[in-house]
């Protein structure tokens, strides 16, 4: 067992970073603030290969591991959640079911721009009835001639207003399982643009305040017959796969929101001052410190054990990563949500204010205990597997 | 066309500075970046790449770390890299660096050689154009712009208040400042492909037509009495005025310290 990362990994965390601080780390207030998508990072980081990190090559992409997936988007949410969750959302919940499922014409049609970043991806499952049960969708697909006809809505969708390419989840008929009837979900492609394709609200929410979450409607919506997405009836196995791999990048985001937010931190309590001492003097910041950084290091261990075990499944597709994935959300997640509230802490007034990151950091946390599968899904599944 | 960038793994200036005994850096002991006017020039050198056709290989002088500025240029777009790295070259000062480079370089079929001005540890600003002396080829200083025109360069060359516009036949030695422009960052799967590439190595022994007496520390001219890392001064005067004030204050303060 080797914990120490290739040349070339520390290379690509050299980039990330650079990259990071020099491009996204300066807008992260501003972007927050304002509610702005960032559109100039995301066509930087589409320039310089970012959104396409685990694609082959002959895709478009950059042909890396999803350890450098991984890497980019910890890199990123260290300085700035938003702009972490839009590579994510696009790499794992867009571009990858794609590679894995679509036919070579998709691929050509659409993973090639996707992993170049000339367009954008989202990932349409949850509905306002269906969150962690996926099964309570009501979207439906209807088969007309060579086309299929979309209607439902979608919602809390990440990139929602401003991607380009969608894969969306719904109902294509009821199939009988053990005797009891059950949904049949299948998969699709729908391209922004489409008649009857609209988009609804935009969330206000609490953090990672940039990126575009919208409700997507589907009135009569008529997509090419082609443009189903793997086998019909197997929209449910292709959504709890992806899922998977979106975990790691959630995962990612989680642990770079609590980097972030411990290197602000040790920062801070070496400069703030109380009783004529700095604060990082007291035992009490010292022990919060230790505790922060043990954590943070035990969950980037586990967010890059998922990430290698994605890549055996790369060349060995019966080795599962689903427990891994689970194990590094949740934990991940967690940490990320009581590492920043530390962080906060530790800053006393000052971590309340909004000109600090750390009190964005915080806000920006907690999603990562909830989107892409809640800390109770993870248990749900990490225990599942414990007692298959 | 073949353009061979120098380029020099220098200390990250954020990382803190370490000396050898003998008052040289510890080169092996400090962070370190690729020197920012050498970047601009492997950025020109990528444009011209990109806009005419290139074939492009970084070359630096250094320790067997070095090697990976090299791999980074190549991240960056290079097409091959060549490493000199021999004990004996240790230590050079700039007499004993352009002497090495130009015996490395007396190896390469060139049309154009690009070097940054000046490289941020030693500030020197000499290299290059010692390079160009020791080959014999025209050398044009300060670029702010290059364009190529068939088989001459057209550069605009910094000069104060103004620029000159020079032409010059190729082969010959460019020098870039690091305001010519803002370098590409390194692609996620050009670093992973720069890993895979053979980087050609080599030691005095390759180096052509030069002589001992020219090399490493001992064929350097330039003799350190004394190096030592910046000293901290006092915490300094805090005063709060109005602008008006404060600017007769700071020139009474510059004139008295005989300043000004």
């Amino acid at each position: 067992m080797d914990f120490t990362l290739s040349k070339e990994h520390e290379m690509v965390r050299s980039l990330f970073k650079e990259f990071a601080e020099k491009e996204v780390k300066p807008l992260a207030q501003e972007v927050d603030e304002t509610e702005t998508f960032p559109r100039a990072t995301v066509e930087k980081m589409a320039k310089n290969g970012f959104l396409g990190i685990p694609v082959p090559k002959e895709y478009g992409g950059q042909g890396c591991d999803p350890l450098t997936y991984a890497m980019c988007v910890e890199e990123l949410s260290k300085v700035c959640g938003t702009t972490g969750v839009i590579v994510s959302a696009h790499t794992s919940l867009c571009c990858d079911p794609i590679q894995t499922y679509g036919t070579e014409e998709q691929k050509q049609k659409y993973l090639i721009p996707l992993a170049k970043g000339e367009k954008l991806g989202a990932f349409g499952l949850t509905e306002p009835g269906a969150g962690t049960d996926a099964q309570g969708q009501q979207t439906k697909a209807v088969l007309d001639g060579d086309e299929w006809v979309l209607n439902g809505s979608k919602c809390f969708i990440t990139n929602g207003k401003e991607a380009d390419v969608y894969v969306i989840f719904a109902i294509t008929g009821v199939v009988e399982k053990r005797g009891r009837l059950s949904k049949e979900i299948s998969a699709f492609i729908v391209e922004k643009g489409t008649p009857g394709f609209t988009f609804g609200t935009k969330e206000n929410k609490m953090g990672i305040r940039g990126s575009s979450t919208y409700e997507l409607i589907f009135t009569d919506c008529r997509i090419p017959k082609d443009n189903l997405l793997g086998q019909k009836g197997k929209g449910f196995a292709i959504a709890m796969h992806t899922l998977d791999g979106g975990r790691i990048g959630i995962a990612a985001q989680a642990l770079g929101l609590a980097e972030g937010a411990l290197e602000t931190t040790i920062e801070y309590v070496k400069e703030r001052k109380q009783f004529g001492r700095a604060i990082g003097a007291f035992q009490n910041t010292q022990f919060q410190l230790a505790d922060m950084a043990t954590k943070v290091e035990a969950a980037k261990m586990l967010v890059y054990k998922a990430a290698m075990k994605k890549a055996e499944y790369a060349t060995n597709p019966k080795v599962s990563y689903s427990t891994e994935a689970a194990m590094a959300k949740l934990y991940a997640a967690e940490v990320a949500m009581e590492v920043t509230t530390k962080a906060v802490q530790l800053h006393g007034g000052y971590g309340y204010i909004r000109e600090y990151d750390v009190e964005r950091m915080m806000r920006d946390a907690k999603i990562t205990e909830i989107y892409e599968g809640t800390s109770e899904v993870q248990r749900m599944v990490i225990s599942g597997a414990l007692l298959k | 066309m073949k353009i061979v960038v120098c380029i020099k793994q220098v200390p990250d200036t954020k990382g803190g500075v370490k000396f050898n005994p003998d008052g040289t850096l510890d080169r092996g002991a400090m962070l370190t970046i690729m020197n920012p006017d050498d970047k601009a020039g492997l950025e020109a050198a990528l444009r011209l790449k990109d806009q005419y056709g290139a074939e492009v290989t970084v070359l630096t002088m250094g320790l067997p770390k070095a090697e990976e500025v090299l791999r980074e240029a190549m991240a960056m777009g290079a097409d091959k890299g060549i490493l000199v790295t021999d004990r004996v070259l240790g230590g050079a000062d700039t007499w004993a660096t352009s002497t090495t480079l130009a015996g490395a370089l007396r190896n390469i079929d060139y049309d154009l050689i690009i070097t940054g001005r000046q490289a941020i540890d030693g500030d020197t600003a000499q290299v290059g154009p010692q390079i160009s002396e020791h080959l014999d080829i025209p050398v044009i200083s300060y670029a702010q712009d290059i364009k190529i025109e068939g088989d001459s360069v057209i550069v605009e060359r910094q000069y104060e208040d103004r620029y000159h516009v020079v032409k010059a036949k190729m082969p010959c030695l460019i020098t870039a400042l690091s305001e010519l422009n803002e370098p590409r960052y390194m692609t996620p799967g050009g670093i992973f492909d720069a890993y895979k590439e053979e980087i050609t190595v080599w030691g005095r022994a390759d180096l052509k037509d030069v002589d001992d007496a020219n090399l490493g520390l001992k064929g350097s001219p330039t003799k350190i009495a004394k190096a030592s890392d910046k000293v901290r001064k006092g915490a300094g005067e805090k005063v709060t005025l109005d602008p008006d004030e404060a600017v007769s204050y700071i020139v009474d303060k510059l004139k008295e310290k005989h300043v000004i």
